[in-house]
């Protein structure tokens, strides 16, 4: 890459001892990104939108809020009431933690729909599954921190979940508690991590960029750029194309911090903590509904909790669980149907872990749960072997510069995102 | 028009994840029937003649039992009362404080500063006049019932005889939205329980629904703050958003 020129002397001065314009044109202007992205790939940009947004506002309420167990839920509601527009900042944040989710949640089934997980961008797949387990710690110790009912006993509950290692589980129970129960000790470790873990994922957020500008963007089309016609610069047209998605997502955002900011979440955690009285129905956060159902969709503990490690686990091996040649569910008849399958089968998971574990959802929730395994262990190794993909177009340009015609065969639940 | 934009919001959350809050909602009773109120919706604000009645109520009834931790006196005046009012309301508590130079606790009249007081010293002392029961914090009990304001005002006009066969014992009543239908708070509204210093009959009804709104207040008393900016945000968001569309139109033209 030859060295930019730049006009302005103050910037020529700086680059010459650091080169930070070179790297941001570099990055920006050079980097070549496929030219027919469709809004599907505005996620990984909000999903780091969101990053920041949750770190800003973290920081602000840190700086009025008392991890004790006596004065943590009222320091919260201190924030809202007295500290000025600290409802603002505490709303942006409780519900942030969730678009957040939201977000990453769309941007992995993107990665799942297009195969952006297959060679070279393994790894890039794989530190993306670490982002997710690393959010989830995080705000599962975040969701602790305003000390209210659920918060107390969903610590309880998934801190006893270790319990369960055989020989050792009392042992590494009473060491995360720092003590016999989920105590003031507890509420100050998990306050710790949970200011330090957001910037370990900043750490792995950077590595995970690093990785994608390695071998650029996948794109819906699933094959290489075949040259320069197949690709424009980032900036100006995905920068705009980013931009507009953020309004758009801010929007949406917006309308639950200031006009249901309760929504997501559940009413009572408003009361605060109590060892004495278990609430009747204890569930955590929406965004962890899926595995809490497999979780317990197995009679027995230690397997249960097997499993829903393994639900994660699966992702990181899913590069080559999936052998297909292939990457876009475009051109893969079968993979496409099976795609939407796993979709609703985690919505049907979601549904399964908000309702309790009687009757027949206890059933539901148990076929999901060996659906969901068989997707990854069962059904993409035979997809590999028996399904014959449709032929692949020669290049991007190809389909696209028929005057942004007809999406090539099989589009059709991109197609409208496509053509805004 | 407001309600459906929220409407659509939510249902493409909704379309994205089972939310806990909608299946939690289930209890046992019959769903607490919905009300209309001022706060509801995107322009929704307070009722300030609905907040003081309540008011009212809650000091004259409710307080006899329930403390309202998170209040302080300050907070009257954005229920409209006037500082001079507020103050008196203040100066009617009785505080104690201290120590004071010689160690000694003291009573003291209430300042706009304070607290609400509590009606008893502890939770045990709590108890023990409402027959082993504890009358809940009332600060956020419009936020951390299912239904809300909804739920309070069914539950306080939600008296009946106990069905054929039930057995209620001395403390406890029959309540029909109640979880379990036993509740320990004997019915604690009749008709003309309090007089409104504005005329408003003081019904039964009308009593609840005033308290709830007043519940409403305590529980989120910037609730007002929320909607008025956030018209504007969206307002804001809504022109970005064109613009950049538009602009993003204007960029990618040369591509297709
Ligand atoms: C005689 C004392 C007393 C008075 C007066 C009283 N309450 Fe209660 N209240 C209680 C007790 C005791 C409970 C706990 C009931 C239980 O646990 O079964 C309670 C419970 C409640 C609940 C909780 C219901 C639930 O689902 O947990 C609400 C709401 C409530 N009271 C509102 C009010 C309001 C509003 C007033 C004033 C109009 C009021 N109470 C007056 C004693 C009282
Ligand atoms: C990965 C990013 C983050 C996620 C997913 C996250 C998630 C959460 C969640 C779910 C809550 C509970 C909110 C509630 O229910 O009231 C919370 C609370 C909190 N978070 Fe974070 N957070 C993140 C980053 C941060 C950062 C960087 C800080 C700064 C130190 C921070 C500070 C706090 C504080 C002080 C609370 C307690 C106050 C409250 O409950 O609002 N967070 N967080």
């Amino acid at each position: 890459m030859a060295a930019p020129k730049f006009d302005n002397p103050i910037v020529r001065w700086i680059d010459y001892r650091l080169p930070v314009f070179t790297f941001m044109h570099h990055e920006m202007h050079e980097y070549p990104t496929p030219k027919n992205l469709n809004y599907w790939w505005n996620f990984g940009s909000l999903a780091g939108f969101m990053l920041i947004v949750l770190i800003v506002t973290g920081i602000v309420l840190a700086m009025n809020y008392t991890p004790h167990v006596d004065h943590a839920f009222d320091s919260v509601e201190r924030i809202r009431r007295d500290v000025p527009f600290g409802w603002l900042v505490q709303f942006i944040h409780m519900n942030g933690a969730s678009f957040f989710f939201i977000v990453v949640y769309i941007h992995i089934f993107r990665g799942i729909y297009y195969g952006s997980y297959k060679s070279p961008r393994e790894i890039l797949w794989i530190l993306g599954v670490v982002i997710m387990l690393l959010m989830m710690a995080t705000a599962f110790m975040g969701y602790v921190l305003p000390w209210g009912q659920m918060s107390f006993w969903g610590a309880t509950v998934i801190t006893n979940l270790f319990s369960a290692i055989p020989l050792v589980g009392e042992h590494i129970v009473s060491w995360l508690w720092g003590g016999f129960a989920v105590d003031n000790p507890t509420l100050n470790r998990f306050y710790s991590l949970h200011y330090l873990l957001p910037f370990v994922i900043v750490g792995v957020v950077v590595l995970h960029v690093v990785a994608l500008h390695t071998h650029g963007s996948n794109n819906p089309l699933g094959i290489e750029l075949r040259g320069k016609q197949d690709s424009i610069p980032f900036h100006p047209y995905y920068t705009v194309k980013d931009f507009f998605g953020l309004g758009l997502f801010l929007t949406i955002f917006c309308l639950f911090v200031f006009f249901a900011p309760d929504y997501l979440g559940h009413p009572d955690n408003y009361v605060p903590a109590n060892p004495l009285v278990t609430p009747p129905h204890i569930v955590p956060e929406w965004y962890f509904l899926p595995f809490y159902a497999i979780l317990r969709a197995i009679p027995d503990k230690l397997l249960g909790v097997v499993a829903m490690f393994a639900a994660i686990a699966v992702l990181f091996i899913l590069p080559w669980l999936d052998r297909s040649p292939v990457r876009s569910a475009r051109f893969r008849p079968i993979y496409k149907q099976v795609f939407w399958l796993l979709v609703i089968d985690c919505l049907v998971l979601g549904y399964i872990g908000a309702k309790p574990a009687e009757g027949w959802y206890i059933h539901i929730g148990r076929l999901a749960t060996v659906y969901y395994f068989a997707h990854f262990l069962v059904i993409l190794p035979l997809l590999s072997v028996f399904e014959r993909p449709r032929p692949l177009p020669l290049s991007i340009g190809e389909p696209v510069l028929g005057g942004g015609g007809p999406s090539p065969p099989g589009g059709g639940s991109a197609g409208a995102m496509e053509r805004a | 028009m407001r309600n459906r934009l929220i409407g659509a919001a939510l249902a493409a959350v909704r379309g994205l994840a089972v939310l806990p809050g909608a299946a939690s909602a289930a209890g046992d009773g019959p769903q607490p029937p919905e009300r209309e109120w001022s706060f509801n919706g995107i322009f929704g604000t307070f009722d300030r003649a609905a907040l003081q009645r309540g008011y009212q109520v809650y000091r004259e009834v409710c307080a006899a039992c329930h403390s309202m931790r998170l209040l302080y006196y300050r907070n009257l005046m954005q229920i409209g009362l006037s500082e001079a009012a507020a103050k008196v309301e203040a100066a009617n508590a009785f505080i104690v404080d201290g120590p004071d130079s010689e160690g000694e606790m003291f009573e003291r009249p209430g300042k706009l500063s304070d607290r609400f007081v509590s009606p008893f010293p502890n939770d045990n002392a709590a108890k023990a006049a409402n027959g082993g029961a504890l009358p809940p914090d009332l600060s956020l009990m419009a936020k951390n019932q299912a239904g809300g304001p909804d739920y309070i005002a069914a539950v306080l006009t939600g008296y009946a005889d106990p069905p054929e066969g039930m057995e209620m014992s001395d403390t406890q009543s029959y309540n029909m939205y109640y979880s379990g239908h036993r509740i320990a708070m004997p019915p604690p509204l009749s008709d003309d329980l309090v007089e409104y210093a504005d005329g408003t009959p003081a019904t039964v009804d009308q009593m609840a629904v005033d308290v709830s709104h007043f519940l409403m207040f305590a529980a989120e008393p910037q609730l007002e703050d929320r909607h008025r900016l956030g018209v504007k945000v969206i307002i804001f968001l809504l022109v970005l958003t064109g613009i950049l569309y538009a602009l993003k139109r204007k960029v990618w033209s040369a591509v297709h």
